[in-house]
């Protein structure tokens, strides 16, 4: 098979979903007759009718409430978000109704919300955010970010299949800057597992979505240096995969966290607390954090730049923590 | 047009009304022996509001209760000792404890949507089970309620938009109780009638007397046949009284006594006991029947909650997210197929009509007034709601505000004071509609 782009690996597990199962539906601003700001969901309304196609005004609330409503009746929506940052207008259907639903009263909802996310295109303070550890803290949710093509399209298939809320982040820098290898066939990727990208022996680089491509980048220039960098992609934020960040920390011994998100708050912070919990006498070093910086996504190319992590700032974290 | 009842439907109305009070009325008994857990919030006074609008819809239909509507729930056959446990925290009850009050659902048999306290959201999500039941080929209607209060919420408008975008079978009761927890209506929103918000989105609306339950059923009923037959959404204010505080701790004493005495002499349940009798529907005999039959029942009821255990203290880590512990199948009752390639494609595009240039928006706003007009007549230019009534006597007539009325306080930009010398020249908003010049450049 060809080598296809991240976008393209949503939209055939798009149109692979839909051919599949009946009671799937998307529900979005312009994801028809447009086929979406990205394109995610081109071709979608000439093949699946308006029916399953749905339109909607600019109502990110009204968006979520009603695919929460239609997943009561047994169907499976999949709502777009513009851009991800306008998850915050529905930030209370998706944390109080949608997330409490199962634990309240047993209502399950399985519905999907996916979007595009993150920096690194000059987008501006409203169209470049990161906001997954708002709803980190959202027991209910399911939160996936992939960093490849193959994972995109397989993780969103076992979305849609999920009886869970899953917000599904796409990280905008990667949608068409890396082809990759598809597998043929139904392919899915299970959700909550994370991947070691690369082996490593001197210490643990854990990642996610565009960061885990800039981790990858800064592995191999470390290589160079004489340090064997491991690096994990966590893939799937809620539920963490435990089992995968111990193992790897418990032999290497350090480890750096990197990620697009700001630094307060970030799942920095909740990784190094589980280490702590359950690998604190494993650790030689300081468990070290190269994260964006405590401010809003800035516009210009200067201050973005400044902003976000890149390959030199990981490699100065990773090159300080190798030192213990 | 009224929808004849038989003489047990009659009397069913009023079993739902009574069985309704007596079991808030004992909730507040047991409130006050602390055995209800949390909060606990009355519906006296607006029962035929829940009773009337849930008896118009089939078994089939999908309902989300707000706070104040137990009626609807025992409607729908909800048990009384669910509400009982509810509130009492029981382990017996429909959310084992997680929640109290109305929160709680049934998607398997009884089709209800569990409620939340955040006012609007409920809105949307009926709008969904409307379009997922009609996808799915159902022909359900979904109704939910939501408060004079609820009714500022940017759900709510977002959530009736996209309902009257998709012409969703969604009826919406704005239940119009008269106090937002504090706040009376006139404080909330500028205008007159509730119900008057339909026009802007395009959809019919009804004005009821909420204390006759009568009206309120003929109302909903014409709502709900309107939504089946594809004509929906619609909206129903009910203009009713809150006769409690917000909720029992809140003794209400901002409540003018005369509205409490006006309201009190308008007690949905005797007026209905009394139409009865004049029509010589029931008799005293049945009356005490029905009475004794809800004693008897809630008293079983009622000691089956209080003798429930609490719920084990581990049930506090189960249960939030669903590993296969449930069967997910929608209830098809279409072909699949017709929603399966090739029957579903088509050619994508848009028509946009007259291409929304200005000379057709009067065009266009007959043609969504005009379904609205169905009583009056006078060929006003503003849609008229329908005023419904039993035939008892007259409330004060719901009447339409035609324009939006000048604010008791000039409006002051932010951050000027009012010796500001622009504020003190802002013409009157009135005087700017006597030069037609202006009036045919505003949109």
């Amino acid at each position: 098979m060809a080598p296809i782009t991240m976008i393209e690996g949503i939209r055939q597990a798009m149109f692979e979903e839909m051919d599949r199962d009946a009671a799937v539906v998307a529900i979005g601003e312009d994801i028809g007759v447009y086929g979406g700001a990205f394109k995610a969901t081109e071709g979608l309304i000439a093949k699946f009718g308006r029916e399953r196609v749905i339109e909607t005004p600019i109502s990110e609330t009204a968006i979520v409430g009603a695919a929460c409503g239609m997943s009561f009746l047994g169907l499976r929506p999949v709502a777009e978000m513009q851009f991800i940052d306008f998850i915050a207008c529905c930030f209370n259907q998706v944390t109080n109704f949608v997330a409490k639903s199962h634990y309240l009263w047993g209502a399950p909802v399985p519905m999907v919300i996916r979007g595009p996310s993150g920096g690194g295109v000059h987008g501006g303070p409203f169209h470049s955010a990161n906001p997954e550890m708002y709803f980190m803290h959202t027991p209910g949710l399911k939160i996936i970010y992939p960093s490849t093509p193959s994972d995109a399209k397989g993780l969103l298939k076992s979305a849609i299949r999920d009886n869970n809320p899953v917000l599904f982040f796409e990280h905008k820098f990667l949608y068409r800057r890396i082809k990759e290898e598809v597998p043929e066939g139904d392919y899915l990727v299970p959700i909550g597992k994370a991947i070691v990208r690369r082996e490593g022996a001197d210490l643990t680089i854990i990642s996610y979505a565009a960061m885990a491509h800039t981790s990858m980048e800064a592995a191999d220039q470390l290589a160079k240096e004489g340090i064997d960098a491991e690096v994990i992609d966590l893939r799937t934020l809620l539920p963490l995969d435990r089992e995968t960040i111990l193992t790897s920390v418990k032999k290497t011994n350090k480890l750096l966290i990197v990620h697009e998100d700001t630094r307060t708050g970030g799942i920095a912070g909740e990784i190094a607390a589980i280490v702590c919990e359950s690998a604190f006498e494993d650790l030689d070093g300081p468990i070290a954090r190269v994260t964006a910086l405590d401010t809003p996504v800035p516009y210009a190319p200067t201050l973005e730049e400044r902003f976000l992590p890149n390959t030199e700032k990981v490699v100065v974290a990773a090159r300080e923590l190798a030192k213990y | 047009m009224n929808h004849p009842l038989t003489r047990e439907q009659h009397l069913e109305l009023y079993y739902f009304m009574q069985l309704n009070r007596q079991l808030e009325e004992r909730m507040v008994r047991l409130f006050r022996q602390n055995k209800i857990v949390g909060g606990l919030y009355s519906s006296l006074g607006q029962e035929a509001v829940s009773v009337g609008t849930c008896y118009a819809l089939e078994k089939k239909d999908w309902i989300a209760p707000m706070i104040r509507n137990i009626g609807a729930l025992l409607v729908k056959g909800v048990p009384p000792r669910d509400i009982f446990t509810q509130h009492m925290a029981k382990y017996t009850s429909p959310t084992q404890g997680k929640d109290g009050t109305s929160h709680f659902g049934d998607l398997k048999v009884r089709n209800i949507v569990s409620p939340i306290s955040m006012l609007g959201d409920l809105i949307p999500v009926m709008t969904g089970v409307a379009m997922a039941g009609r996808y799915l080929g159902q022909n359900i209607v979904a109704l939910t309620w939501i408060g004079d209060g609820g009714s500022s919420t940017g759900a709510f408008h977002e959530g009736l938009n996209l309902a009257a975008q998709q012409r969703a079978p969604f009826v919406l009761i704005v239940e119009n109780n008269q106090w937002a927890y504090s706040t009376p209506v006139s404080r909330q929103v500028p205008v007159k009638n509730l119900a008057d918000r339909a026009v802007a989105y395009g959809i019919r609306s009804w004005i009821v007397d909420g204390n006759d339950v009568l009206a309120v059923y003929n109302a909903a009923k014409e709502a709900v046949d309107e939504c089946r037959a594809g004509r929906g959404p619609a909206l129903i204010e009910v203009k009713t009284m809150r006769m409690r505080g917000h909720a029992q701790h809140d003794p209400a004493e901002y409540v003018p006594k005369q509205m409490f005495e006006y309201w009190k002499a308008r007690d949905p349940i005797v007026l209905y006991e009394k139409y009865l009798s004049e029509n010589k529907i029931w008799d005293s005999k049945t009356k005490s029947e029905i009475d004794a039959r809800i004693e008897r029942e809630l008293d079983v009821e009622q000691k089956f909650a209080e003798e429930s255990p609490m719920p084990p203290p581990e049930l506090a880590e189960e249960g939030v997210y669903c590993d296969g512990c449930h069967e997910i199948e929608a209830a098809w009752q279409r072909p699949k197929a017709e929603l399966m390639p090739p029957a579903c494609s088509i050619e994508p595009g848009w028509q946009v009509k007259d291409y929304g240039a200005f000379a057709e928006v009067e065009a266009i706003k007959k043609q969504i007034a005009a379904p609205i007009v169905s009583s009056g007549g006078n060929g006003s230019k503003v849609a008229k709601p329908v005023v419904k009534h039993s035939g008892k006597p007259p409330q004060k007539p719901a009447v339409r505000v035609m324009e939006p009325e000048t604010p008791e306080v000039p409006r002051v930009p932010f951050g000027r004071g009012p010796k500001d010398k622009s504020v003190r020249e802002v013409p009157n908003p009135r005087d700017r509609h006597q030069n037609p010049r202006d009036k045919r450049g505003r949109r």
